[in-house]
């Protein structure tokens, strides 16, 4: 554990801790940011009207296109003035968003994302080989400050020429590797495809985030590389990687509420829903100066529990993310997420997480295509054993999402890699 | 006294097969025989070369599902029945065929046949027993 003290301080106390934080950041946000004066006069509601940590919920959200409509800067404290650094998250769907931190914001960024590589067994003898991208995306500081804050060496890689990284790894001895799983994947790809035994590297664990991924991709990144993987959780609009991190018991993420308060929520009513329940994240900052956010909207779907961990942290623990808002897929009527489709395939034990969705328009009917690619183990040279394999793939969709949709067997490699985030969906259907 | 066939997996999309053989031309191997199961989707395609496990190995560097598998190959005389006589042993023994492939010889009067079975062992015994003649890899991937 990192930072014992804050990381298992007893529960009674947190709230307490929490509640205070909570105030002071309610008072801020009140004289300082025009746009919430507005909001709370516009909903009748006061910071002194907060009285308890339940009384939170009165509190409207904040949803991504509020920051978009303030940008640049009408949601920060204080304009530029103790602002070192801004960071800014790709407009793929408009404007982009900016985002800000005083030196103080900084401090407590590399600290969580310090537990989270403590989380993941890192420490002053690591070698942290850091394949996020750098730059205006956080995956790349936000992992950076925090290896350099625990002691560990850091290799500042980034993205892109993976061969180069893997010679990188084997040479310099990298024992974490911390990059989106499925960058990860690509690493072990590049491994097979240079002959190089992952068993030869240093490498002994993984912290990978920065897009959904599921328990049975963490096997398969397991077994390829030979490594504990860890999961990493964190966005830029609440802070970048290091909002939620898992500890060794991987029985969810750990989030750290001496610097956060969450709740889960029915993403179409705005509810909170009880503890266990799934919904979608929402986060309020209680510590952040620059930019402090009250109940922002992660359009992340996830559960939480405050149930005591094994590892003796006494933070609550979100569920590893299962998908999001906005990837979510309405098909025939029918919620799809991309990551259930992931879990199917990987259920059948010998499929690569090398798929795509293919949504399209039939008359008035919506048709969903699984492209899978075929891998070694899959591989049978009968037509009766590759149709079998696709009736499979089939029914088992089916039964756990309740839709038919037609599976399609691809040559390797012919869904397009990412250096980044993959690109899971291609959605054909005209725009309504 | 098996023959090794490579398996590749195609999906049915324009050039592929063309590929293939460029592929192996580059390779300097040549195919022997060849076969090609299809659905609508994808096709497999069965290739009897001379250097099976080079041929298999370049295919997968330039990307292909490429595999090795084990079949048999019979010679049978190149008249009416021929077929018949080499497969009824087979049959009586009770092993299934999965599929099967001919091609004719250039200077003799016997048909080659390519045959996959479950049960390889098995197989081969009751073709020796009915005296069928099985051709060697060796002699075949020099044809």
């Amino acid at each position: 554990m990192w930072n014992k003290r804050c990381e298992s301080i007893p529960r009674e106390q947190l709230s307490r801790l929490q509640f205070l934080r909570l105030k002071q950041t309610l008072e801020a946000v009140y004289q300082l940011v025009p746009y919430y004066q507005q909001v709370y006069r516009d909903t009748g509601v006061e910071p002194g009207d907060i009285r308890s940590l339940e009384d939170l919920a009165k509190l409207p959200f904040t949803v991504k296109d509020d920051l978009r409509e303030n940008y640049p800067y009408g949601l920060f404290t204080n304009g530029l003035n103790e602002v070192v650094r801004l960071h800014s998250s790709s407009g793929t769907t408009g404007q982009p968003t900016v985002v800000g931190y005083t030196r103080n914001d900084l401090e407590v960024w590399a600290e969580l994302a310090a537990r989270a590589l403590a989380g993941a067994g890192a420490g002053r003898d690591s070698v942290v080989h850091i394949a996020y991208g750098y730059g205006l995306f956080t995956g790349g500081l936000g992992v950076h400050y925090g290896a350099e804050k625990i002691g560990a060496t850091v290799v500042p890689v980034s993205g892109g020429q993976t061969k180069r990284q893997v010679r990188m790894m084997k040479d310099l001895g990298t024992t974490l590797l911390a990059c989106t799983p499925s960058y990860a994947l690509n690493i072990a790809d590049a491994m097979i495809e240079m002959q190089i035994d992952p068993g030869e590297l240093a490498l002994s664990s993984g912290l990978f985030g920065a897009e959904p991924w599921s328990d049975n991709m963490r096997k398969i990144i397991e077994e390829k590389l030979q490594i504990s993987a860890f999961d990493i959780y964190g966005l830029s609009e609440v802070m970048g990687p290091g909002v939620a991190y898992e500890c060794s018991a991987k029985e969810g993420l750990h989030l750290p509420e001496d610097h956060f308060i969450a709740e889960i929520i029915d993403p179409v009513s705005g509810e909170v829903l009880p503890e266990g329940t799934a919904g979608e994240l929402v986060i309020t900052t209680i510590t952040k100066e620059a930019l402090p956010v009250i109940r922002y909207r992660t359009r992340d779907i996830t559960s939480l529990t405050r149930r005591p961990c094994s590892c003796g942290r006494t933070h609550l623990r979100i569920a590893k993310v299962s998908g999001r808002t906005d990837d979510m897929l309405i098909i025939r009527g029918v919620n799809v997420f991309p990551s259930q489709v992931e879990s199917v395939l990987l259920d059948i034990g010998e499929t690569e997480p090398h798929y795509q969705l293919v949504v399209d328009r039939e008359g008035a009917l919506d048709t969903l295509e699984i492209r899978v690619e075929l891998t070694e183990q899959m591989f049978s040279d009968k037509v009766k054993g590759l149709e079998g394999l696709e009736k499979l793939i089939r029914e088992e969709i089916s039964s756990l999402l309740g839709i038919s949709a037609r599976v399609k067997l691809v040559e390797p490699k012919t869904i397009p890699r990412s250096e980044g985030k993959a690109q899971r969906v291609i959605d054909r259907r005209p725009q309504r | 006294m098996v023959v090794k066939q490579i398996s590749i997996f195609l999906e049915n999309k324009c050039g592929r097969m063309i590929r293939v053989s460029e592929v192996l031309g580059e390779a300097g191997i040549n195919v022997r025989a060849l076969s090609i199961a299809d659905t609508s989707d994808f096709g497999i395609l069965r290739l009897i070369v001379d250097r099976p496990d080079e041929a298999c190995s370049v295919l997968r560097e330039k990307g292909f599902m490429a595999s090795v598998t084990e079949v048999i190959a019979l010679e049978v005389p190149d008249t009416p029945g021929g077929l018949a006589r080499a497969l009824t042993p087979l049959q009586e023994a009770g092993i299934n065929i999965e599929y099967l492939y001919a091609f004719v010889q250039k200077r003799t009067a016997d048909a080659l046949i390519l045959v996959r079975v479950e049960n390889i062992e098995a197989a081969l015994q009751v073709l020796r027993e009915n005296n069928i003649s099985v051709i060697s890899s060796e002699r075949l991937y020099s044809l």
